[in-house]
């Protein structure tokens, strides 16, 4: 056994796994809220991904220090896709605050198709090159055939916002509101919570992870285009239902779950099923654990 | 054989977590009696009924049925098994198939005694629509008798408050249940729909030769109907008895009034 | 009407989607060729469109809310007691069979082709219907379904040379019993984690069927499959699609029939209380394992069927005909025409295929215009095109209620 490649596919899981949590992140936490999965939510990193693009390739072109690109293009990226993210719950998802779940989501769905066609008609249906990338680290050197730069901004960045946001919601008054809203939505209303303020900045929150993700992610791939989105929500959904939806370290745990399995799974058995990995691990998780990996049971009181 | 009780209950405990919501609770019931299971809110009436119905896996106990056809033990039987060997439950949260219509919630009562399977009902054979003519007829005598018939093509979901509690007695009684099971059933009534409900509940036992267990708070609802008691409190049996009996039983009095009741 | 804080509203939304369009609506970058264009006039676009839409939606439910008292009959009620009677039912429905017999010879081949799939998706459909309408599960997966079908076909008649009428049977039953596959892992999930464990399904088979070489073909996938015989005689092309139309004009038929006597049966009657509240329907004695692997079942006998006549008519397959899109295009035309009503989901299907085919100028804008259509069709008509309505009954008693009242 080569160990050596055990650890490049090791941090290569890692990596991946990273990037899905920053995108489940957002997932799970409007499914805790308003118990809706949000089909949208992978068009939200998608337009992160090419916002920085976009403000990327017109920073390069007045040829500014490459650094100080990544972190505005971060920046916009990061805004845009809360602004995004808050505006469309409450275009398709707060008129339905009372209509049945199917609903919902159909109309998550129906964003989804639009935001997609948006950018495909807007800009262009071509995988474009991403500029934005970062010098190579010197202190990584040694290890560079296993982790790139990229690689290690990842792992970095997913900690600090994983840190930051326990914080946030274990500490703060904010915090304490999304979690009551999630237990109890009328109740959270009648002890004075102000329900759609929570729900916003549910949503300004989970797309502005979901944004970090897609930059660093296509910095790390190198091309972008507008269906990316796609098959990056699914995955990301499928970490938060297989850590256990609504929960957040279920989520981070799900991502992980999914993301080595993907790379081992790619690097020892084939790399032609790569997507059927994700698939195949959440069927099984379901059968034997219905609620996911730290999901609590739904034990309907009847 | 005849007067062994038609329901059996032994020792039947119900664990969540660290919550014992039902403890060690026995009771029986004998061919056409109505009895009620009274305690406060919270006590573990409901829990209790969703281990008989298969709701719920009960921790700890039996529950046995003695019929004409023998006697069975129902434990970790699926909940329309339990259906199928005679026993039918009402909801104290209404659980009615609220975008159906009236008829149609009954209809889906009388499903177990139905014999067309998918292809006879496709091919439209002579003998499906009979049997489906015949579901139909019986579901409008058994709304009749409850006293629903100006609402059947009515959704389920407009019915007034009381209707809808009524409603749910009918479709228990369209599965043909030798023992019926009322949770609350006059929760939210008004005194007019409560006499109403005494009335029906009556009638039921006597022309239809069923046997009732009912939960309640009303407890002139609970005196003037069943023939005996049980109280539980926080999960534990504390009483049975006659109506008299409970009335003037301290225990009783303690778990409903709190332990003040000397002072 | 419109007060000045209106204006203001207005005013302020058209500039907060000013600012959220500037980068992807004003700019345009090609990172390949290291250019970038300025659209300025399309801030002037998107400002005008916001101001326009709020005040819109202003007046709208200021109307809504002065109107609500009267109710006014909708189209389809009107339509309805205008069915009652007997005379306008049957010549309707004579002017109904006239023209779709009479389309192939009064249509290009084109559009006879294009009214072809349209039916196929009627019938795609209303079985999707049963699974998502009557059982109420929300299934992400059925493409899964159609591609075993189409498959079905085109392997068999590849090694074996089976022809296109006993393909049809043969692809049902497989569907049915991939369905049964399906529906044993996910007896015990709820709502949402079913969705995704469908999609994932259907993604599986795609995924198979892209890279099992040995089996399917990759992603190349079959070609020369043979087109619907008579008789084992071969047509031409001009007969055969006018042909294969007619086989599916008659399949649309079967399923309609079918599928009514299916709803208005003990089954379809346990799938809807399945739907409404599973507890309920355990307690009242039905069998809900049983409900759910015959519903997944029973729909997935129709994707079979049409894969198969898919096949047939294309003459070709990959698996590129059968993604979790193809699954989501199929759900909305359920949603969008009336979810649980066969007459919404028929005319669902139709609109969904035929509109974008004739409009082909705003082609490019008919995903974009799909999308929002969902998201306004779910906030201000969710009951879809043409909702449901339940089937009222007749009783023998009543009639002799109202004649002693007449007598
Ligand atoms: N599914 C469940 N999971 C956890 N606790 C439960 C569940 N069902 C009931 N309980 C608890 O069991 C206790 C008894 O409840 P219940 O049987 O509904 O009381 P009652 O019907 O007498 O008012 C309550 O404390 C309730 O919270
Ligand atoms: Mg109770």
């Amino acid at each position: 056994m080569n160990l050596e490649y055990f650890f490049s596919l090791f941090l290569g899981g890692l990596t991946r796994g990273s990037i899905y949590a920053l995108i489940a992140l957002g997932y799970t936490m409007v499914y805790g809220i308003i118990k809706l999965i949000n089909f949208a939510h992978g068009e939200i990193y998608m337009i992160g991904a090419f916002t920085s693009l976009i403000i990327g390739a017109a920073l390069a072109m007045s040829g500014m220090n490459p650094i100080l690109i990544f972190v505005l293009a971060c920046l916009a990226a990061i805004v845009y896709s809360a602004a995004y993210g808050i505006t469309i719950e409450r275009l398709a998802y707060r008129p339905l605050r009372k209509a049945p779940r199917l609903s919902v989501l159909i109309s998550a769905i129906g964003m989804s198709i639009f935001l997609q066609n948006y950018v495909l008609l807007a800009q262009t249906s071509d995988f474009l090159p991403f500029p934005l990338v970062l010098p190579n680290m010197k202190f990584l050197k040694p290890i560079e055939h296993m982790m790139t730069t990229t690689q290690f901004l990842i792992l970095i960045s997913t900690a600090v916002v994983m840190v930051l946001l326990t914080i946030l919601i274990k500490f703060t008054r904010m915090g304490k509101a999304m979690r009551a809203t999630s237990q109890d939505k009328d109740m959270a209303q009648l002890v004075g919570i102000n329900v759609d303020r929570v729900i916003s900045m549910t949503f300004l929150i989970g797309s502005a992870t979901a944004a970090l993700g897609g930059v660093l992610i296509s910095s790390h791939i190198g091309q972008i285009n507008f269906y990316i989105g796609f098959i990056a929500g699914i995955k990301a959904f499928v970490a938060a239902v297989l850590g256990g939806i609504g929960s957040i370290p279920g989520a981070v745990l799900g991502s992980f779950v999914l993301g080595l399995t993907e790379s081992f799974g790619t690097g020892y058995i084939s790399s032609d099923y790569e997507d059927a990995f994700a698939f195949i691990i959440l069927i099984l998780i379901l059968i034997f654990k219905p609620a996911g990996l730290l999901g609590r049971k739904e034990n309907e009181k009847v | 054989m005849s007067d062994a009780p038609v329901l059996e209950v032994n020792d039947l405990s119900m664990v969540f977590g660290g919550l014992r919501a039902v403890d060690n609770v026995s009771l029986n019931i004998k061919k056409g009696e109505i009895v009620a299971l009274i305690g406060p809110n919270g006590a573990g009436k409901t829990t209790f009924f969703n281990c008989i119905t298969g709701v719920y896996i009960p921790t700890h106990g039996e529950v046995k049925i003695n019929t004409s056809e023998g006697s069975a033990v129902l434990n970790g039987l699926k909940p329309n098994v339990i259906n199928e060997k005679g026993l039918a439950r009402t909801f104290q949260n209404i659980r009615l198939f609220s975008n159906m219509t009236v008829l149609e919630n009954v209809m889906i009562g009388r499903h177990q005694s139905l014999k067309s399977g998918i292809l006879s009902s496709v091919l439209r054979t002579k003998k499906n629509r009979i049997e489906e003519q015949k579901v139909i007829d019986d579901s409008y005598e058994i709304l009749r008798k409850i006293g629903l018939e100006m609402y059947v093509n009515e959704l389920a979901c407009n019915l007034p408050y009381g209707a809808q509690r009524r409603l749910e007695i009918a479709r228990a009684m369209a599965t043909n249940p030798f023992l019926l099971l009322l949770d609350e059933p006059a929760a939210g009534m008004n005194p007019q729909e409560t006499n109403d409900l005494v009335e029906l509940i009556e009638r039921l036992r006597k022309e239809e030769d069923i046997t009732i267990l009912l939960i309640e708070h009303d407890m002139s609802l609970v005196m003037t109907l069943s023939e005996r008691i049980y109280v539980v409190d926080y999960g534990k049996m504390i009483a049975t008895g006659t109506p008299e009996e409970i009335k003037n039983n301290k225990e009783v009095i303690k778990a409903y009034l709190g332990e003040d009741i000397d002072a | 009407m419109i007060t000045i804080k209106d204006l203001k509203k207005a005013f302020l939304n058209a500039l907060w989607f000013i600012f959220l369009t500037f980068p992807i609506m004003v700019m345009k970058v090609n990172t390949i060729n290291d250019t970038l264009i300025w659209r300025w006039m399309n801030m002037l676009y998107i400002g005008v469109a916001a101001f326009v839409f709020t005040l819109l939606g202003k007046i709208y439910t200021v109307r809504k809310a002065n109107r609500s008292e009267i109710v006014k009959p909708s189209l389809i009620q009107i339509v309805n007691s205008k069915m009652e009677n007997k005379k306008v039912r049957y010549s309707s429905l004579a002017a109904v069979v006239a023209i779709v017999i009479l389309y192939p010879f009064l249509m290009s081949m084109y559009q006879t082709s294009i009214m072809t799939t349209a039916l196929m998706y009627v019938v795609l459909g209303l079985g999707l219907n049963i699974v998502v309408g009557f059982g109420g599960l929300l299934h992400l997966g059925y493409a899964a379904f159609y591609a075993v079908g189409a498959y079905t076909y085109g392997l068999l008649f590849y090694h074996f040379g089976l022809n296109f009428w006993l393909c049809l049977p043969i692809g049902a039953v497989f569907s049915a019993l991939f369905g049964i596959i399906l529906g044993f892992p996910i007896l015990r999930l709820r709502g949402d984690y079913l969705a995704i464990v469908t999609l994932a399904f259907g993604e599986i088979v795609r995924l198979v069927l892209e890279n099992w070489n040995e089996f399917s073909f990759g992603p190349s996938g079959i070609a020369n499959i043979a087109r619907p015989m008579i008789f084992g005689q071969k047509l031409k092309l001009a007969q055969v699609t006018n042909f294969t139309y007619f086989i599916a004009v008659g399949l649309t038929i079967l399923t309609i029939i079918v599928i009514r006597r299916m709803e208005s049966s003990k089954m379809g009657r346990a799938w809807e209380a399945m739907r409404e509240d599973e507890i309920a329907c355990q307690a009242m004695g039905i069998d809900i394992t049983k409900a759910k692997l015959t519903a997944f079942s029973m729909g997935a006998v129709w994707a079979g069927i049409m894969g198969v006549l898919f096949a047939a008519k294309t003459t070709f397959i990959n698996p590129a005909s059968f993604t979790t899109w193809e699954s989501i295009v199929i759900l909305c035309v359920v949603v969008i025409g009336g979810m649980g009503s066969i007459p919404g989901v028929i005319a669902g299907a139709l609109i969904f295929i035929l509109t974008p085919e004739y409009l082909r100028a705003f082609s490019q804008y008919r995903m974009l215009i799909f999308g929002i259509a969902l998201v306004v069709m779910m906030i201000f008509r969710p009951g879809g095109i043409i909702p449901k309505i339940r089937r009222s009954y007749q009783f023998a008693a009543d009639k002799e209620e109202t004649q002693e009242v007449e007598a």
